[in-house]
């Protein structure tokens, strides 16, 4: 007979669900109410250093879309049809004052419509600052990285002009140490996922990283402990699934149902982009630095996952593909991308190609966020696993 | 729609049509005479290091819109669509891989040469990096160069960011073009042709100035985009484009002292009724019937932010021989698309009330988000600031599939009709006071 999951992770699963989709940041919002020295710091997709708003007292908090769980009346009228999905729902965030709050927005360098959305939070005077977050391109320490410190050190100033705390070599090791054990209890959850993947559903997997980016780390690192413990004993039953990577949805979300069809369609999802920013870091930073802001930097230029936000010429992501798939196990890469996101439909001919090129299978589908409708997404990933399974 | 007949040209198009065809032919002739070809980008372009080292320099942007006005984008973007491009991405690098795969037939019938450096000016638009990652995999083994130009986030140009941009140049992009070019930088020639930039820079502005007058002498948008095409391409650093802007200036101010309106394709414009500001680049596969919507209504465009992507100079920036690296620098962070969303609204709203505008028009375009994103927040803040008409079309760059030439027109002719009630309601109140 199957073992059922146990109580415990129904719980939890149950809570993630709750706090990924708070719109309202209840959460956050009660834990910045504690203390007026807090700081909730909002920050959009990919990726910043959380390890700076942390030291400072703050709360770094992911907005990274409504998804499907608010209507979309006035954001609508701030963006073209041929705009993507994803700022249209934080347009409507901010008129109906669900991030009136926070102090400040980081708008980190990942296309031309989140840059133009930092402008828009300025002309809206919306947070104490809000300031586009200009990763560097160029990855020599004495150019890039001297540029993304100062970037990084303009952050904490912005924010030493709101709380007046000063950050200290010791406040800033011990954030990286959290995060570093934050980074290294989620890959703790592939690595399961990968070997067991029915333990845990892509969904719930999704909503676990997603309630990380709105509650403090520290939450977060105790809920992870318990879900890795719960998972790393044997439950459920094996699917006749293939195995997938998705690629394409670092930034706008894709609609839960959309990843619940993929699943269901005969797709274990053992890899993924969604929520990138939180598994940015390949491995962990140094804690115990007299520098750690220089650690916090030389992690960015040396230690980043590939992204279509960075540079890649000389690391293409191509490649770097392909390992995933080789080292996650996987039968087949879907490429699923948001509507109108230039940087990751640029990417994809070349991500294709490099699929092509090494036999792996692949398909294509592209989405909104409040995209409604999965039957042909779920009919295509269907085909797609059953052509694997039958012909590969 | 109108059938379109010869265009009627200034001297000075004439003259830059010369320039243009030499250097087209120049670039057909690259490979045998030696020549190194620099593909690279409008906004933030580095022209006169490219020059100083006598290399050829190859815009993709404009290959796509030359493409677009020879109804040749069209066929293209579906040969990069078969590819695997979406339809949703810029048709500009859709239109360029397009036009790669058939061969790289330039405007002039020529092929025109492969790169042999790529030079990434990243300024100002998030989907220049994304391209040229594309046309490195098109053209393996090709030397790469990338100059990062930090956005104006904050609405300044910061010595940090002079610094870390002259650091690129000096340590990874001089060192990169003198091994395709064979050769050392001259920093002498690259002063020499700063210097030439600055005058041709300093006759530009003379010219834009010229809209301020009424009737102004020239279309700041649909015959800017001509006019500024030396400034902003091949020929900026050159005596030929100093001689170019001397001629243009000369022809535009006898204009103005007539008291001419502008040329258009079909003649002399014979009443200015509007003035406008527009914000956002023309459509180029239409481009005639585009403008001619604008001349029939005797509507000029006194000033345009599309003009600006090359530079900012009629706000007083000039290329500087003394500090040539820190000029480049700010040369690059200082185009109109690497300006936050707030200085766009200020100098959109200084240009409608420097020259004198009666309305403010949008021209919207699908494939450049780095214009269009957040355009409609712009439109209202403009039209709170300087309570005037404010209008809004949507088209594309390069692709046929997103002109809609009935739409446009109706949406215009509205438009224009909205602006003639306000004047005469206007003038009646003057005349009442």
């Amino acid at each position: 007979m199957m073992k059922q999951a146990p109580e415990r992770l129904t719980a939890l699963l149950d809570e993630c669900k709750t706090l990924a989709f708070d719109l309202n940041f209840t959460y956050a919002k009660q834990w910045k109410s504690k203390s007026k020295y807090r700081l909730l710091v909002g920050y959009l997709p990919i990726y910043v250093p959380r390890e700076i708003i942390h030291a400072a007292n703050g709360m770094p908090v992911g907005i990274i879309g409504v998804g499907d769980r608010k209507q979309i009346i006035k954001g609508d009228a701030y963006y073209q049809s041929y705009i993507c999905h994803l700022p249209r729902g934080i347009i409507e965030m901010v008129l109906d004052t669900n991030l009136d709050t926070f102090d400040g927005f980081l708008f980190p360098s990942i296309c031309d419509c989140v840059r133009n959305l930092s402008g828009m939070f300025k002309l809206a005077k919306k947070g104490k600052f809000s300031r586009y977050f200009d990763y560097p391109q160029n990855f020599e320490k004495h150019i890039g990285g001297t540029f993304y410190r100062e970037l990084i050190e303009t952050v904490i100033h912005d924010m030493f002009l709101i709380n007046d705390m000063k950050i200290t070599t010791q406040h800033l090791n011990d954030s990286i140490a959290l995060y570093n054990r934050n980074r290294e209890l989620i890959e703790m959850i592939y690595n399961i996922r990968q070997e067991f993947p029915w333990r845990l559903s892509a969904v719930d997997t999704y909503h676990i990283i997603r309630a990380g980016m709105v509650i403090n780390v520290e939450k977060h690192n105790e809920i992870l402990e318990e879900i890795v413990a719960l998972i790393d004993n044997d439950f459920g039953e094996p699917m006749d699934n293939i195995r997938v990577v998705i690629s394409g949805s670092f930034c706008e979300q894709p609609p839960i149902g959309m990843i619940k069809s993929i699943e269901m369609a005969g797709c274990y999802i053992v890899d993924d982009d969604f929520m990138l920013g939180s598994r940015w870091i390949n491995g962990g930073i140094n804690n115990t630095s007299a520098d750690p802001l220089n650690e916090i930097v030389n992690s960015f230029l040396t230690q980043s996952a590939p992204s279509s936000a960075i540079y890649d010429v000389g690391n293409p992501k191509s490649a770097r593909l392909v390992s995933q798939v080789r080292n996650r196990k996987a039968d087949g890469v879907i490429f699923c991308a948001a509507s109108f996101c230039d940087p990751a439909l640029l990417d994809r001919p070349d991500l294709q190609k490099g699929c092509d090129d090494a036999g792996i299978a692949h398909i294509n589908f592209q989405f909104h966020e409040n995209t409604g409708q999965f039957k042909v997404i779920k009919e295509q990933a269907g085909t797609f696993s059953d052509s694997i399974k039958l012909w590969v | 729609m109108s059938n379109p007949k010869e265009a009627i040209k200034e001297k000075s198009m004439v003259i830059q049509k010369e320039m243009l065809a030499n250097l087209f032919t120049e670039l057909s002739n690259a490979k045998e005479n030696g020549k190194k070809v620099v593909y690279t980008f409008v906004p933030g372009n580095l022209t006169e290091l490219i020059l100083a080292m006598d290399m050829l320099p190859v815009y993709p942007e404009i290959n796509a819109l030359q493409s677009g006005m020879r109804k040749k984008s069209g066929s293209y973007i579906k040969d990069a669509e078969k590819m695997g491009f979406s339809e949703d991405v810029c048709t500009y690098v859709k239109c360029d891989i397009g036009m790669m795969l058939n061969g790289n037939i330039g405007p002039t019938g020529e092929k025109l040469p492969d790169p042999d450096l790529l030079l990434l000016s990243y300024t100002g638009c998030f989907t220049f990096l994304k391209w040229f990652e594309n046309l490195e995999r098109l053209y393996p083994g090709v030397e790469i160069a990338m100059l990062h130009t930090p956005y104006q986030e904050d609405g300044v140009i910061t010595e940090e960011q002079i610094t870390y941009m002259v650091k690129q140049l000096k340590e990874d992009v001089i060192p990169k073009m003198e091994k395709v070019a064979g050769k050392k930088l001259d920093y002498d020639r690259l002063g020499k042709m700063l210097d030439n930039a600055a005058k041709a820079e300093d006759l530009w502005v003379k010219v834009l100035d010229t809209a301020k007058n009424r009737p102004s002498p020239i279309d700041s948008y649909f015959a800017g985009v001509y006019y500024m095409g030396p400034l902003n391409t091949a020929f900026r650093g050159t005596e030929e484009a100093v001689s170019y802007y001397e001629e243009l200036l000369k022809e535009v101010t006898d204009r103005m002292n007539l008291g001419l309106c502008p040329v258009t394709p079909e003649g002399e414009m014979k009443e200015e009724k509007f003035r406008l500001v527009v914000e956002g680049p023309p459509n180029w596969t239409n481009f005639r019937e585009f403008w001619k919507i604008f001349y029939d209504m005797g509507a000029v465009i006194v000033a345009s932010t599309y003009t600006k992507v090359g530079g900012l100079y009629d706000q007083g920036f000039r290329h500087e021989s003394g500090k040539p690296l820190e000029s480049l620098a700010k040369y690059c962070m200082g185009c109109y698309t690497n300006l936050n969303l707030p200085q766009r609204v200020d100098l959109i709203e200084h240009y409608i009330k420097e020259f004198k505008a009666d309305g403010f028009l949008i021209n919207s375009i699908k494939s450049c988000n780095s214009f269009s994103a957040g355009q409609l927040l712009m439109m209202r803040e403009v039209e709170q600031r300087c309570g005037i008409p404010v209008g809004f079309i949507e088209s594309d760059l390069v692709d046929p599939r997103y002109f809609s030439y009935a739409n446009i027109k109706n949406r215009l002719e509205s438009y224009f009709q909205m602006l003639g009630q306000r004047k005469t309601i206007l003038e009646q109140e003057e005349v009442n006071a």
